[in-house]
């Protein structure tokens, strides 16, 4: 409601953002239209303040201001992370109940003998609250008391491609928004020197790296301005934002300064508001081109912080990755999607989660610990989780992929800390107690924002949509 | 009473507000200067959207969500309990509206909609109108509209202008006057090519002083090869044409001669009903050509899924509701994609009319899971599609082999003394071939292998795509130099067998031998019969997509033969070992049924089997008087195969079929449609593609829309695009027209492209919309009639000058009292900077080219894993609609610009201004290099003076003269630069080598190097890529 009011509103103000569904014009400009009082301010100045959002007005008390999204992408097995089942040990070499295991989806057994495959590591109880995690992640068990645990996850499908786009997007079609992207269209960013939605990648070598798509950060049919941008570890860290061989920040300075005074004599004959919006983009355009570097430089980051993370500069792990979602968090980037990708953990699952969470481990912890440290925790929102789970079933020594019943993370902005929410059934099977769906995890997200998810809609072929389709409810019990 | 008096005080203050704020299609309330309170409400443009958007989510068309038993779509039913008509205090529908009791009120409190007063005052009204019905605007019948009366009809060009001066005599706007010339031909260049025009196009157009001069340009752009490239790209778009499979991988498919075909065909003007035809049935056509077939690769845009674990039914449902969502978009502009899981929520359309639709698809051979696919490259039915030049060098193959094979047959004395001399010596050639019973033998997957008593091996178990045969075995003898299958007959096999598929045949990929794990290579082979393009020697090729299998003759028993390159030795004194692999992978378990294993030790074992066969020794021991024609001819034929005089002529025929087969596989491909069996089409109940529980469909339209133009029991593809482009469906030319309006306006005459129904947008027009579907169709579908129609209006040739008024009265130009003004789409964005340098490559179809790209852009992608490899030469500089298509990373040039993933279909693109598309226009090598070569071509083709220089640039970029504060700045630039680049040569260098085009030595460098930084700042200037 709230967005169709201020669409109304700009339409009255009879300005020229081309409207939603239609040919969207430039948020800058959107921005320039919606801002109470901003005639003051002359046009290209008003489209320089960064997007303000299309939720004008908050539907509940903002909770947190920034999402970090810790990937693990490929489907970390919640029974060799934070679902501790005994009793799966217990049945071992065992057939599984078919009772459990009758006409539901599976992948690569289908059609295969199904046996319970016992958790390869024992599970500890960390911290005060005495949160029970598998023992192969220590670091994470350290800030246990930080973290709420949700246990019941399920999802709707089974491949890796569709499983992460009904993560991102709450639909397995393509061309849907994902949340980084919505999240983006609702508040806008706090930043205009960087991208508001920013995704950091990498490998390792606990599993083979499954591809992952720009679906999972797309911003579908909202209007490009939302896409998550990439940032590279080698090259350049965002595309072109290097200027050409040979040109000096002064000359590419000098070029923009020449191209922005022909566009405004230009705009003094033709008067067009999308002439000021352009300007406005060369001025970010050169401002990234500096802000990249900078946000990327890590050299002025003292030693302890390395060390903390176990990172080493631009060595493009998801150590460094980490270290720099908490310097993308401080610049006022919305959101951060920081992927870890090999999860997949089809064969060798006790050598693979031992490797993968050497990898993922330290950073994990380091990250929550720093920004707690930074005062960051408070209005930070981290998840920590994949696209799905794996089986109790044996797949040889490793697991496939399952989506009945899986475990997350989050912890900070919100989030009731040292908790755990939610139990899949004793052989950690199906989610049983408190499930949650995706799209209750996306309402959930959005409530920390001040959204309401039945609220934030997009009109697109005839239709409001939203990141939770007609689903979700907020899981009121883990809000702090 | 209480209740009218409210009603009346409502009614009052919306007369007071109309202009205001009132929801009735915002773009013309505004600027409307006629009281609309004098005119009859009209049910599809006032209170469809109103009862659509509140009221149909549960009284609607959805039967499950529908509440109360009432729909308010449909006016016999509204009028049931709803509705009185011409009396708004009785009617229940206004008592629900207008209470104060939140348990009576409708919409529901909560609703996310409430209605305003004045809304609540519309639908009074209406109803005191007697509360008339229309069906949706867009579903009734196509009828041509009266051309309005208008008084004025100065400025007039045709009838597309009548009814747009029609419209906007209601309001305070004027149309403006036309465009300058100079601004016409780039609209129109831009518009009908996607290309700026040359100065020299320019200066010829400003200067022709024939009276229908801008009549002739638009005939000449019409005829340009250009056009279909510009028509075809947001064809594209709808169609998700795409270079790629999209789904985890995203691995490569070939399908580019498709886009070629959209091209050729929007350049030929196809009729539309045959261009829809072709795409949705080429394959069923009678005496259907190439082109036709490739047409039909319209069905296999979809997205394609080779990841492990992928469950093919599951995956074959999401095909299925993909084609119907890109089927209904494209071509009738409605989402019936949203009856997938439940009846449309707005419009009359069902589950079953969804999965009827899918129906029509169900004949499409294809797989859900196309496993390794990956690693093959194997995406389902796809043919050949040589170029001329190709077409030409496979003739001159083809006429070189069958002269040889000629000359093979050719009669000689010489030949005949040796044939007779040959069949004495071959007379009672016998090879001891001894069957071995296998000491063990398995098979991969659930396939069971049975030895016999006679040494045979027997298989059975489960149906499966693949096996592999491992069979253990030992000669008793010194040596083995060959080896045998016997594929043996069986009635215990489908159809006798030998193999187990359904009809009988199997496919052997691979024969691979070993002594001791030592590999034995197979060197040359024989089979009683081979499957036609199925030969024996394709099982030991290492090719793992060929194979030997034996249809038609089924039921029959044949034998295969491999020589050992080099004989076997025994082992010890005693026998030879030998581990026999059997790679059988054509799928649907295409494997051998029941086979025997024999070996042999005598010398040349291949030829002599082949002297050895029942039936050439029988004939040889025939007197020559009593052979009959048959004998004759095949003891000569095994003669001149095997005969050493003609060794030099079967060498050849070989080489010639070698080289053949080299450019055979050479040959680019396309992906096509192939007809089989329907597979059986059920309603998934929510969608769900595990619930078999569902009624099954056959195919057919939906049923509201077949009623209404006479649908009937059509069930093939060729009868749905029949049905579609017939004169009574009123959807398929609306959704046409208005799409080519937005190309040629910038927004649609309904805006919404993609969504026809009830919660598409009213029209501006109506009526021109009306009447240019209705030209469509009775024009034949002419394309290229509309467009000109169009492009000849007065509405399109005016100027695009904005005033205050207009942004007044009409912020969004949907009346059109001037022409719009829009940023060019990305691939012209590409093609316009290309152009201006002098770099574009024009050449006209052909695989998708790879311009530069930022390293590292294809990380995430993987199975396998990709590198980008930039184009070497002129297809660096192709056109933008020709760039590799990379689903889920598109170039970030095109996603930049809005260009979309074509993972789904996408009528409309954004026009987004952003950050990121500054950097590509900034410094994306293809647009620094074009700035370079822009600048070599401006210091080499004007004169020395800097202000000849900037003129000649401009002229070039913008088609005109540089101001003088604009030539100041640049001037200004130039100067700065120069002297930089002259103090730092190495770093003038530098940029100068960016790109693969050589530099131009006759320039000085940090002159050429200033310059390119003036040809950048051209280049990026919001009038360059924007078209007015």
């Amino acid at each position: 409601m709230a967005i169709a009011t201020d669409i109304r509103t700009w339409q009255n103000r009879r300005t020229f953002l081309v409207n939603s569904a239609g040919g969207v014009g430039s948020l800058a400009l959107a921005s320039l239209l919606g801002a109470p009082g901003a005639k003051a301010q002359s046009p290209e100045s008003q489209a320089l303040s960064s997007w303000k959002g299309a939720v004008s007005q908050l539907h509940f008390p903002q909770r947190c201001k920034r999402v970090i999204h810790l990937y693990m992408a490929g489907g970390p097995s919640h029974l060799e992370t934070l679902d501790p089942k005994p009793k799966l040990a217990e049945l071992h070499g065992q057939p599984m109940p078919e009772s459990m295991t009758k006409g539901q989806p599976i992948a690569q057994l289908q059609g295969k003998e199904l046996k319970c495959f016992a958790p390869q590591f024992p599970f500890k109880k960390f911290g005060k609250s005495g949160q029970e995690i598998c023992s192969e992640f220590p670091q994470i068990g350290s800030i246990a008391d930080h973290i709420c645990i949700i246990r019941s996850l399920h999802t709707e499908q089974i491949n890796h491609d569709p499983a992460h786009t009904f993560m991102n997007t709450g639909t397995s079609i393509s061309g849907r928004p994902s949340m980084g992207s919505w999240l983006l269209y609702g508040l806008g960013s706090e930043t205009n020197e960087l991208p508001g939605f920013v995704v950091l990648t990498s490998v390792g070598k606990g599993g083979q790296a499954q591809p992952i798509s720009s679906r999972q950060w797309h911003n579908g049919f909202l209007p490009s301005n939302f896409q998550g941008v990439p940032f590279k570890a080698s090259g350049d860290p965002v595309s072109y934002v290097k200027g050409p061989a040979g040109v000096a920040s002064r000359g590419q300075r000098d070029l923009v300064d020449t191209i922005n005074g022909l566009n405004r004599i230009h705009n003094q004959d033709i008067d067009d508001p999308e002439i000021a919006t352009r300007i406005a983009q060369y001025e970010m355009a050169f401002r990234m081109q500096t802000s990249v570097p900078e946000l990327m430089d890590v050299s002025g980051e003292p030693k302890h912080v390395f060390e903390m993370y176990g990172a080493q500069a631009g060595d493009g792990t998801f150590a460094s990755n980490c270290l720099l979602a908490r310097r993308l968090a401080e610049r006022g980037v919305r959101f951060i999607q920081v992927y870890h990708r090999a999860w997949d953990h089809h064969g060798g699952i006790k050598r693979a989660i031992g490797i993968t969470a050497q990898e993922v481990d330290q950073a994990t912890a380091a990250l929550i610990r720093d920004l707690d440290q930074r005062g960051m925790l408070d209005d930070t929102l981290i998840i920590w989780g994949g696209e799905f789970g794996r089986t109790p079933m044996a797949q040889g020594t490793g697991r496939d992929h399952h989506i009945r019943g899986f475990s997350m993370f989050l912890a900070g902005g919100g989030i009731r800390p040292g908790t755990s929410y939610g139990a899949t059934d004793e052989l950690g099977y199906a989610a049983a107690e408190d499930k949650v769906h995706v799209h209750d995890l996306h309402a959930t997200m959005l409530q920390l924002f001040g959204i309401d998810h039945k609220r934030m809609t997009y009109r697109f072929q005839g239709r409001d949509f939203r990141l939770t389709d007609v689903h979700g409810n907020v899981i009121q019990n883990i809000l702090a | 009473m209480l209740r009218k008096a409210w009603i009346t005080t409502i009614i009052m203050a919306v007369v007071g507000c109309w202009g205001g704020h009132l929801n009735r299609s915002l773009f013309a309330a505004e600027a409307d200067k006629s009281s609309p309170t004098t005119d009859p409400i009209e049910f599809n443009r006032d209170i469809r959207p109103l009862l659509s958007e509140r009221c149909f989510r549960c009284h609607g068309p959805d039967s499950n969500a529908r509440e109360a038993e009432l729909r308010l779509d449909h006016r016999e039913e509204a009028l049931k309990t709803a509705i009185v008509p011409g009396k708004p205090d009785t009617s229940e529908l206004i008592a629900r509206i207008t209470s104060d009791d939140s348990d009576v009120r409708m919409p529901p409190a909560g609703a996310a909609k409430p209605l305003t007063d004045s809304e609540v005052a519309l639908i009074v009204k209406w109803i005191e109108q007697g509360a008339p019905y229309q069906d949706h605007w867009s579903f009734l019948p196509l009828v041509r509209p009266q051309i309005p009366a208008i008084g004025n009809r100065t400025g007039i060009s045709n009838d597309i202008d009548v009814f747009i001066r029609h419209r906007l005599q209601r309001t305070e706007l004027t149309a403006n006057p036309p465009a300058d010339r100079r601004t016409l031909i780039r609209r129109l260049s831009f518009d009908l090519l996607g290309l700026p025009p040359t100065p020299e196009e320019v200066e010829q157009f400003v200067g022709d002083r024939r009276r229908d001069a801008y009549e002739h340009l638009v005939n000449r752009l019409l005829a340009s090869p250009h056009f279909g490239e510009r028509m075809a790209v947001h064809w594209l778009d709808l169609v998700r044409y795409a270079d790629t499979v999209g789904y985890h991988g995203d691995q490569p498919i070939s399908v580019w001669p498709y886009r070629d075909y959209v091209i050729q065909a929007f350049n030929r003007n196809l009729p539309f009903d045959e261009f829809t035809r072709e795409q949705l049935a080429g394959d069923l056509l009678p005496n259907r050509s190439t082109e036709q077939l490739i047409a039909s690769g319209y069905n296999r845009l979809n997205m394609m899924t080779a990841e492990g674990g992928a469950q093919p039914s599951e995956y074959l449902a999401k095909y299925a509701a993909d084609r119907v969502r890109t089927t209904s978009t494209v071509w009738l502009g409605i989402t019936l994609g949203c009856a997938e899981c439940h009846d449309h929520k707005f419009d009359p359309f069902s589950t079953r009319d969804f999965y009827s639709f899918a129906a029509f698809f169900a004949d499409i051979e294809e797989k859900g899971f196309y496993g390794g696919a990956h690693v093959t490259g194997d995406w389902g039915p796809k043919i050949t599609v040589p170029s001329a030049a190709q077409q030409a060098e496979l003739n001159g193959f083809a006429a070189r082999i069958s002269a040889a094979q000629k000359r093979l047959k050719e009669q000689s004395a010489e030949l005949d003394d040796e044939q007779s001399v040959w069949e004495k010596k071959s007379r009672g050639v016998h090879v001891d071939w001894v069957p071995l019973t296998p000491k063990s033998a398995k098979s991969t997957g659930d396939i069971n292998l049975q030895i016999l008593d006679d040494g045979s091996v027997l298989s059975t178990g489960g149906t499966v795509r693949q096996a592999e045969y491992t069979l253990e075995l030992e000669a008793p003898f010194d040596r083995v130099t060959a080896i045998r299958i016997e594929a043996l007959a069986d009635d215990r096999l489908p159809k006798g067998g030998p193999g187990r598929a359904e009809n009988g045949n199997f496919v052997l990929q691979q024969v691979t031998l070993k002594s001791q794990n030592k590999a034995i290579p197979l060197d040359a082979s024989y089979a009683s019969f081979s499957q036609s393009k199925f030969g024996v020697a394709s099982a030991i090729d290492n090719d793992p997509k060929t194979g030997w299998a034996v249809l038609p003759q089924i039921g029959e028993s044949q034998i295969a033969v491999f020589r050992a390159a080099q004989s076997i030795p025994r082992v010890g004194d005693k026998s030879v070992p030998l581990t026999l692999h059997l790679v059988q992978k054509h799928g649907t378990t295409h494997l051998l049924g029941r086979f025997r294993i024999s070996v042999t030790g005598i010398d040349d074992p291949v030829r002599m089997t082949r002297l050895a066969d029942d039936r050439i020794q029988t004939i040889l021991g025939t007197s020559p008087n009593e052979r009959n024609a048959e004998q004759k001819e095949a003891l000569s034929k095994l003669f001149r195969d095997l005969s050493p005089l003609l060794n030099k002529t079967r060498a050849q025929i070989a080489s010639l079929q070698q080289q053949r087969d080299t450019l055979q596989k050479r040959l680019p491909t396309t992906l096509v449609t192939t007809a089989v069996k329907p597979r059986t089409m059920r309603i998934l109940p929510r969608g769900n593609w595990m619930d078999n529980s569902g009624e099954i469909v056959q195919s057919a339209a939906p049923k509201y829309l077949a009623e209404l133009s006479s649908f009937g029991d059509a069930k093939s593809r060729v009868e749905l695009a029949n049905w579609l482009t017939s004169r009574d469906n009123p959807l398929v030319a609306r959704a046409f027209v208005n799409r080519l309006w937005r190309v040629y306006f910038g927004t649609g005459l309904s805006k919404t492209l993609d969504d026809l129904g009830a919660q598409g947008e009213w029209p501006s027009h109506p009526e021109l919309l009306d009447w240019l579907a209705v030209e469509f169709i009775e024009s034949g579908w002419d394309v290229k009639h509309i467009v000109e129609q169009i492009v000849t209006s007065a509405t399109y040739r005016q100027s695009s000058d904005t005033t205050e008024l207009h942004r007044q009265r009409d912020p969004y130009n949907r009346l059109l009292a001037r022409q719009s003004r829009f940023r060019l789409d990305a691939e012209y964005i590409r093609d316009n900077a290309l152009a201006i340098s002098g770099l574009l490559e024009t050449t006209l179809g052909g695989p998708s080219c790879k311009p530069y790209q930022p390293s590292g852009y294809y990380a995430q992608l993987n199975f396998p894993k990709r590198v980008y490899k930039a184009d070497d030469g002129p297809s660096q500089y192709r056109r933008g609609l020709y760039m590799h298509w990379q689903r889920t990373f598109l170039h970030p040039m095109l996603a930049s610009f809005d260009a979309p993933s074509r993972e789904e279909c996408t009528a409309e693109r954004p026009r987004s201004n952003t950050p990121l598309a500054a950097l590509v226009m900034l410094n994306d090598p293809t647009f620094v290099e074009a700035a370079r070569v822009f600048a070599e071509r401006i210091l080499s083709e004007s004169s020395d003076s800097t202000n000849r220089r900037l003129e000649f640039a401009f002229r070039e970029a913008l088609s005109r003269d540089p101001q003088p504060a604009e030539r100041e700045l640049l001037m200004g630039l130039l100067e700065r630069q120069q002297e930089h680049f002259e103090r730092k040569p190495e770093a003038a260098n530098e940029l100068l080598e960016t790109g693969q085009r050589p530099v131009d030595s006759m320039h000085q460098s940090a002159e050429l190097a200033a310059w390119t930084t003036v040809a950048r700042a051209i280049l990026n200037l919001h009038e360059t890529i924007t078209r007015y």
